[in-house]
């Protein structure tokens, strides 16, 4: 661990490429670590930000803040250029065939998207029950056993009911897909990062802090090795967790808390991603006065008229109601967006797609993740 | 309450209903049902639909408890939420005149499920238990425990037989459909063939059910201690012996509460956000409700958008800003117009969206609540949200 200290001297200040050294290396948790804060006995990173070249990322976010659009982007923003990208799930609910518009993934790699510049994006949906038997597979050659052991009702327990096991399962696979060796790519690893579409944030500390858990109840035994290794590819020079939110009270209060339990679990906090930004259409002034509904409605009269459009008073009293509702809205996320920054981590923003989302969605938000510096 | 309400001659309308969909008459069903369950993903505005709907009851005259799982702070404060007893609370602020009243409670999973070890065991053997490190994981992480704690409280409430209508708000778990598997899950896991196979050594069945399967029981404890750890298995069979002699048969009060959700008098309200993952599971949702011959009283659609102004469509309205702005004239009017743009986008793809699932469940009774501008972190939020849920327009009801 003390080389870790080292390297964190060889930074090259802050021109945010801190760590280019790391990924043409392949490696990259011994290379340029541009935190320069981070802290062996705290655990804390002070003052650590992109372009995020990490090996592992893990996206989470409240329920309903587009954490699997985000995830989605960032793994194609991350292959941009040539390199091969790995995006997992976890919670079985086939979200990335859905984004990516292809049929649901089986338990197995398959590449989903090319990225710019030839990189590849691979997914792959992973499921604790055949976690559980590759694992018993790979380790004692039990994979009959484990059938046996599937049909009355071992497997279910194993993988859903003894508490953190299933977690372990789960992480530890994504863990093998990070450290997976493959001579024949530049660098020596099957995937040059992997993204993880991970539970929301109200959960994933404690996913995340698997040992924790688990050495509560597996002192010893494979399964507590498996927790330890996976802490190990959660250093903060190797891993970054990045938290989705929309600019909405809640999803920005589970925001603030999941920093802290974060914080408090010793994980590495990546960058904080807006989603569904709204962009503001009306000056200041304006603003004001549509919020009182004060809006100069002789004015927008003439004005789309000029434009020629028949302006009744009805549609210029719905467009002022419109108007009123959007000078609310931006005034809402103005304020959230101050909590957000208040957080001190590195801020990226994306804007709400009135369409809804889909594989060009995907690429566009990619675009603008690269563009604002959250990857290199 | 939103600003532009109060304009002068601006009056908000009532959303119309969607051709062809039935009516979802949620006063009927405040006013009548005992049993409220609200359900649907995480992030669709569930626990304040709950809150909304409880409000609502309770002003109508009805004694009405609300049991939240994980409300947000402010609105946990509106309802005087302030500390996680998992005792029911009177929340202050509400019109009495029509007799009603309004309790809350917020769940504890924890404590819901130490009371029931108390409340069924002698005093030190509860005590075991409770310090049994098996036991403090389950009972605080297990996934299914908060769904089945939050099942126990109902039936504990509706045994009290202190209040007209329950309504409940159900866990945010990762897929809607999990509330309704997780009580006969962890009944089953307490119940099931792997712990009488582990408690087989004190019982002359488990031998016979290992040969049956054709394993042999030494292989099978072999392959659970390599995986598990020994120590891990150790303290399971000494928690599961516990809870077994204390409970007798886990799985029954399971069945119990999911009984008691199919019986007359209770309703399940599915919610969801207009937006295709959410809209995804709630058609599930409302499939696997109809399956299990649950009462399913209607879909709420929330934070939609419409608008008032549907003849002036997209294309026309942002070319009408173009043309403004290449003329360099009016900005006001062409920003109004990019506004007016941008939320008929939206309101059409949350209308094609709805109508996915009303040609797939044209018979599900459905009502669409209009997204505030703001958060709701108060009782007037609440009670407009409310006055959406019944399509009762707040101004003719108030003036």
């Amino acid at each position: 661990m003390s080389g870790k200290r080292g390297a964190a001297e060889d930074v090259p200040g802050d021109d945010g490429f801190a760590e280019e050294g790391s990924a043409d290396d392949g490696i990259g948790y011994d290379g340029g670590y541009d935190g320069g804060g981070y802290d062996d006995g705290e655990g804390l990173i002070e003052d650590a930000g992109g372009p995020w070249e990490r090996r592992l990322h893990i996206v989470t976010g409240k329920g309903g803040t587009g954490k699997t659009t985000v995830a989605g982007a960032l793994a194609v923003a991350l292959a941009t250029g040539g390199r091969r990208v790995l995006l997992t799930e976890v919670e079985g609910r086939q979200q990335i065939a859905q984004l990516f518009d292809t049929p649901p993934l089986p338990y197995q790699e398959r590449k989903v998207a090319s990225a710019p510049g030839g990189g590849e994006v691979f997914a792959l949906a992973i499921d604790a029950d055949e976690a559980l038997l590759e694992y018993l597979e790979m380790f004692y050659n039990l994979r009959s056993a484990g059938r046996v052991l599937g049909r009355i009702g071992a497997v279910d327990f194993a993988t859903t009911v003894a508490p953190g096991v299933r977690d372990v399962l789960l992480t530890g696979k994504v863990k093998e897909a990070v450290n997976r060796p493959d001579g024949t790519r530049p660098g020596g690893l099957a995937y040059d990062a992997v993204v993880l579409d991970a539970p929301p944030t109200g959960r994933i500390a404690r996913f995340l802090g698997v040992t924790a858990e688990v050495a509560g109840l597996a002192k010893v035994g494979p399964i507590r090795a498996q927790a330890d290794s996976v802490m190990a590819v959660l250093r903060p020079d190797r891993a970054a967790v990045h938290l989705v939110t929309l600019l909405e009270e809640m999803p920005v209060q589970e925001t603030v808390d999941g920093v802290t339990e974060l914080t408090a679990a010793g994980l590495p906090i990546g960058g904080v991603v807006i989603n569904m930004a709204r962009s503001p259409l009306l000056k200041v002034r304006e603003s004001m006065q549509a919020h009182r509904g004060e809006l100069d409605r002789e004015e927008i009269a003439a004005g789309i008229k000029e434009a020629g459009v028949e302006p009744t008073r009805e549609l210029v009293e719905s467009l002022v109601w419109e108007a009123a509702q959007h000078a609310d809205r931006v005034a809402l996320e103005t304020a959230q967006r101050a909590e957000v920054v208040a957080l001190g981590r590195p801020v990226y923003e994306l804007p709400l797609a009135a369409d809804g989302v889909d594989v060009g969605t995907v690429y566009r938000f990619a675009e603008l993740l690269r563009a604002q510096q959250m990857v290199g | 309450m939103s600003p532009a309400q109060d304009a002068p001659g601006t009056v908000r309308r009532l959303r119309p209903q969607p051709a062809g969909v039935p009516y979802f008459d949620v006063d009927e069903m405040l006013d009548t049902e005992r049993i409220v369950v609200c359900c649907g993903s995480g992030g669709v505005g569930k626990t304040t639909t709950a809150a909304a709907l409880a409000l609502r009851a309770a002003e109508r005259g009805r004694r009405v408890v609300v049991l939240t799982i994980d409300p947000a702070r402010r609105l946990a404060q509106s309802l005087g939420l302030t500390t996680l007893d998992n005792t029911p609370r009177e929340v202050a602020g509400i019109d009495l005149s029509a007799g009603g009243r309004l309790d809350a409670m917020m769940l504890d999973m924890k404590r819901t499920f130490d009371e029931i070890v108390l409340a069924h065991s002698s005093p030190e053997r509860a005590q075991a238990l409770l310090d049994n490190p098996f036991y403090q994981t389950l009972s605080s992480s297990f996934a299914g425990t908060q769904e089945y704690m939050a099942m126990e409280k109902l039936g504990q409430l509706d045994a009290t037989d202190e209040w007209d209508l329950i309504v409940v708000d159900t866990p945010p778990t990762r897929s809607a459909l999990d509330f309704l598997d997780a009580p006969t899950r962890l009944g089953t896991f307490l119940d099931g063939r792997l712990l009488r196979i582990l408690l087989a050594p004190a019982k002359a069945g488990g031998r016979a059910y290992a040969k049956v399967l054709g394993a042999g029981i030494g292989m099978f404890t072999r392959v659970l201690t390599k995986v598990l750890g020994a120590q891990l298995l150790t303290d399971l069979s000494v928690f599961v012996a516990a809870l077994e002699t204390m409970f007798g048969g886990f799985r029954a009060r399971a069945d119990e509460t999911y009984r008691l959700l199919g019986e007359q008098g209770t309703s399940f309200v599915v919610v969801a956000a207009p937006e295709a993952a959410a809209l995804r599971e709630a058609s599930y949702f409302v499939d696997r409700l109809d399956a299990d011959g649950m009462p399913l009283a209607g879909l709420v659609v929330n934070r939609t958008h419409h608008s008032d102004a549907s003849t002036l469509t997209v294309e026309r309205s942002l070319a009408a800003a173009e043309n403004l702005d290449e003329h360099g004239e009016h900005p006001l009017a062409a920003a109004v117009l990019r506004i007016h743009a941008e939320r008929a986008r939206l309101a059409e793809r949350e209308a094609r969206l709805r109508e996915r699932f009303t040609s797939a469940h044209p018979d599900t009774p459905l009502v669409e609540v209009e997204a505030l501008a703001e958060d709701v972190h108060d009782l007037e939020g609440l009670r407009e949200i409310g006055c959406a849920l019944a399509r009762v327009d707040r101004l003719e009801q108030t003036g």
